[in-house]
C-alpha cells in the first residue's frame, strides 16, 4: 500500500520533469505527424476548406494510367525528381571514402594532425544557406572560380547551373567538398583508434601486403561506422535539396536539379497544394523507411558487437 | 626508424593538397568579400587573383549593414538562437531525467515513440506546423478574445513604429522559436549521457534527504556538462543556420533571420555578389568562433551517443 503510494509519487514527478518537453512533442512534432498523414488523404488550397480525396492524392502521385501513347505515370514530375534525388546520391559513396582515406592517413602519427582535422572538418560546419550562395558563386560561368580553374589547365567551362546536363554533377561536387572530411572522418578516426593491432602483425605474418591487410582487418573494423554513416547518408540524401536548390537553381533547368525535397516545398508554398505536398512527404518517408529496413537486415549483423 | 618518418612525411602531399581543395573555395569567398564590385565581377583567367585577395576594401562590411536591414536580421537570428538553445537544453535535460533516472509506468514505451519520430523527415512535419501557426491566431481569438494577440505592444515593443508581430502565430517570434525548444533528438543525447552516471549518486542523495528536483539541478546537471555543452553547440548551430523554416513562417522584414535575409543581395537582375560574400562571412562568424570554441568536442567528442565502435 505504501509502496504504490511511493511509486504514483515518483510518476507524477516525472511526468512533472517531462512536462514541458511534451507538450512540444506532441504539439510540434506527434502531433503534425499524424495531422500530416490526414492531410495527405485531403485536398487543401488553405483557402477554401478542406475535401476528403481518399487515396486520390497517392494515385495522382505514384499511379499510371493508360494513354494514347502507352503507359504514362500520373504526375511524370514525381519521378524525374526522384532520379534527380537518387543521382544526387552519388556524392554518398565519395563521401565516405573520402572521409576514411582522409582518416587513415591522419592516424599515422605525422605532424600538424590536430591542424589537418580541424581544416577537413571546416566545410561541413559551415554548410548551410551562405555556402549555398558561395557555391553559386563559384560556379559562376564568367567570374566565378570554378571555370577559372579549368581555364587555367586548359578546358572551357559549361555554365554549370544552368546548363540541364551539368547541374547534378556541379551540385555533387559541392555535396562533395562540404563533406570531404566531417562526421565520417571524426568517427574513422575513432574507430582506427580501436583496431587491434595485433591483427595487422598477424596479417603482416601471413605475408599480406599493406592493400590486403587493409581488405583483410581495417575494412571490416570500421565496418559499424561505415554502415552508420551510409545508412544516416541515405536517410538525409534523399530529403536533401529544399534550401540548397532554391538557393543555386530554383530546381532549374527544366526541374534537372529538383529534389523530392524541393517539390514538396513547391507543392506547399507555391502551389498551395497543402494535401498533395503532404502525400510527398509521406511516400518520401516511406521511402526512407524501406530503405533503412533493408540497410539494417542487410548490414544489422555486423553492428551488434 | 629515421627512414620511415621520413616517408612518412610524404603523406602531407596528399594532404594538403586535400586541405587546399578544402580551403580554396572560402579564400574566394574572402577575396570577393574584400573586393570592389568591379574587382568582384571581372573576368580574369589566372585564379590566383581569386584566391588571393588583391584588395582590401573593408567598406564592404560596413556597407551591408547600411543597405538592408542587416543589424535586424543579425539581432533576430541571435534572440531566436540563444531563446531556442536555452529553452531546447532545458525541456531536454529535464526529460532525459525522467527517462533516465525516475522508474515509471509506460517510460520506456514513450521514450520508443521520442526514437520513433526522430526517422521521420522534416519536411513531413514542417507543412501542419505551418498550417497550426497559421490557425492558431483564429483559436486564441475565440479563447481569449480580450487580449490583442496580434501585437506585442503589451511588451513595449512595436507600439508606433512598425509593428514587432504577433504573440503567436504566423509572423511571430514565437513561430520562430518555440518549434525549436523542443528536440526528440536533444532528450536522446542527454538522455544516454544521463544513463551512464552511476545510480549510487541518486542514492546516495536520496538518502541526504534530496529532492529529484536538488538531484537534478545539483547531482546530474554539474555532471553532464560535456552533454549539455555539446547539445547547446548542436542546437545553436541549427537554429542560426535554419533557412526553410523561418522562410515559409514568416513574411515580415522585421522577422528575418540571416538567412533568409541574404537574399536581399539577391537583385532582380544582378546580385551584388561582393556584399552577398561580405554578408555571408559575417553571418559565418558565430559559427566559427563556436566552432574554434568546442573544436575538442566536434573532433573527438562527436561520438556521444552515436555509434559505440
Amino acid at each position: 500500500m505504501k509502496g504504490s503510494g511511493i511509486r504514483r509519487r515518483e510518476t507524477l514527478i516525472a511526468l512533472a520533469f517531462l512536462l514541458p518537453n511534451i507538450l512540444g512533442f506532441f504539439a510540434f512534432t506527434a502531433g503534425p505527424v499524424v495531422a500530416s498523414l490526414i492531410l495527405s488523404f485531403t485536398s487543401w488550397d488553405l483557402l477554401t476548406p478542406p475535401q476528403w480525396v481518399g487515396l486520390a492524392n497517392f494515385w495522382e502521385l505514384i499511379g499510371f494510367h493508360q494513354s494514347v501513347d502507352g503507359i504514362r505515370a500520373n504526375d511524370p514530375d514525381f519521378w524525374k525528381y526522384l532520379y534527380n534525388t537518387g543521382f544526387m546520391l552519388m556524392s554518398l559513396p565519395v563521401n565516405i571514402a573520402t572521409s576514411l582515406i582522409v582518416a587513415l592517413i591522419l592516424v599515422k602519427n605525422i605532424r600538424f594532425t590536430y591542424i589537418y582535422r580541424l581544416v577537413f572538418f571546416l566545410p561541413s560546419i559551415l554548410a548551410g544557406i551562405a555556402i549555398y550562395y558561395l557555391w553559386r558563386w563559384i560556379y559562376n560561368p564568367d567570374y566565378g572560380l570554378f571555370n577559372s580553374i579549368l581555364a587555367f589547365i586548359g578546358i572551357d567551362g559549361p555554365n554549370w547551373l544552368t546548363d540541364p546536363m551539368w547541374v547534378k554533377p556541379a551540385i555533387i561536387i559541392m555535396q562533395i567538398w562540404i563533406m570531404i572530411g566531417g562526421v565520417g572522418m571524426v568517427l574513422y578516426i575513432a574507430a582506427l583508434r580501436n583496431v587491434n593491432t595485433e591483427l595487422y602483425e598477424a596479417a603482416e605474418i601471413e605475408g599480406a601486403n599493406s592493400w590486403q591487410s587493409f581488405w583483410a582487418v581495417t575494412w571490416p573494423s570500421v565496418m559499424p561506422v561505415t554502415f552508420f554513416l551510409f545508412t544516416i547518408g541515405i536517410i538525409n540524401g534523399l530529403q536533401w535539396g529544399a534550401e540548397a536548390v532554391m538557393v543555386m537553381t530554383e530546381g532549374g533547368p527544366f526541374g534537372a536539379s529538383t529534389t523530392l525535397g524541393y517539390y514538396i516545398y513547391l507543392k506547399a508554398y507555391q502551389d498551395f497544394e497543402m494535401g498533395y505536398a503532404a502525400t510527398i512527404s509521406w511516400i518520401l518517408f516511406l521511402l526512407i523507411f524501406g530503405l533503412t529496413l533493408l540497410n539494417w537486415k542487410k548490414g544489422g549483423g555486423s553492428i551488434e558487437d | 626508424m629515421s627512414k620511415q618518418s621520413r616517408w612518412q612525411s610524404l603523406w602531407h602531399i596528399p594532404l594538403i593538397l586535400g586541405g587546399i581543395t578544402c580551403l580554396m573555395p572560402l579564400a574566394f569567398m574572402i577575396t570577393t568579400a574584400l573586393a570592389p564590385a568591379e574587382a568582384a565581377m571581372r573576368a580574369t583567367d589566372n585564379f590566383w587573383e581569386m584566391i588571393i585577395p588583391q584588395h582590401w576594401r573593408w567598406e564592404n562590411f560596413i556597407i551591408v549593414w547600411e543597405i538592408v536591414p542587416f543589424l535586424r536580421y543579425y539581432i533576430n537570428s541571435l534572440v531566436v538562437a540563444v531563446v531556442a538553445t536555452a529553452g531546447q537544453v532545458m525541456t531536454s535535460a529535464m526529460a532525459a531525467y525522467a527517462f533516465s533516472r525516475i522508474r515509471w509506468p509506460g517510460r520506456d514505451k514513450l521514450f520508443l515513440a521520442y526514437l520513433a519520430t526522430m526517422m521521420i523527415p522534416g519536411l513531413v512535419i514542417m507543412i501542419p506546423n505551418f498550417i497550426l501557426m497559421k490557425l492558431i491566431p483564429e483559436g486564441l481569438e475565440i479563447v481569449a478574445p480580450f487580449v490583442d494577440w496580434m501585437s506585442l505592444r503589451y511588451l513595449g515593443l512595436g507600439g508606433d513604429g512598425p509593428g514587432v508581430g504577433r504573440l503567436a502565430g504566423l509572423d511571430s517570434y514565437f513561430a520562430l522559436i518555440a518549434p525549436g525548444m523542443f528536440s526528440a533528438y536533444g532528450t536522446f543525447l542527454l538522455r544516454q549521457f544521463f544513463i551512464s552516471l552511476p545510480k549510487e549518486l541518486d542514492e546516495a542523495a536520496k538518502i541526504d534527504g534530496c529532492s529529484h528536483w536538488s538531484i537534478f539541478t545539483r547531482v546530474i546537471l554539474p555532471l553532464s556538462i560535456p552533454g549539455l555543452t555539446a547539445l547547446t553547440l548542436l542546437t545553436f548551430m541549427t537554429v542560426w543556420g535554419a533557412f526553410l523554416w523561418p522562410l515559409v513562417a514568416t513574411n515580415q522584414e522585421y522577422l528575418r533571420t540571416l538567412p533568409v535575409g541574404l537574399q536581399a543581395f539577391q537583385g532582380q537582375y544582378a546580385t551584388e555578389w561582393h556584399l552577398m560574400m561580405a554578408a555571408s562571412l559575417l553571418m559565418l562568424v558565430p559559427v566559427i568562433v563556436l566552432f574554434l570554441v568546442g573544436q575538442r568536442f566536434f573532433l573527438s567528442g562527436l561520438t556521444v551517443g552515436s555509434v559505440k565502435g
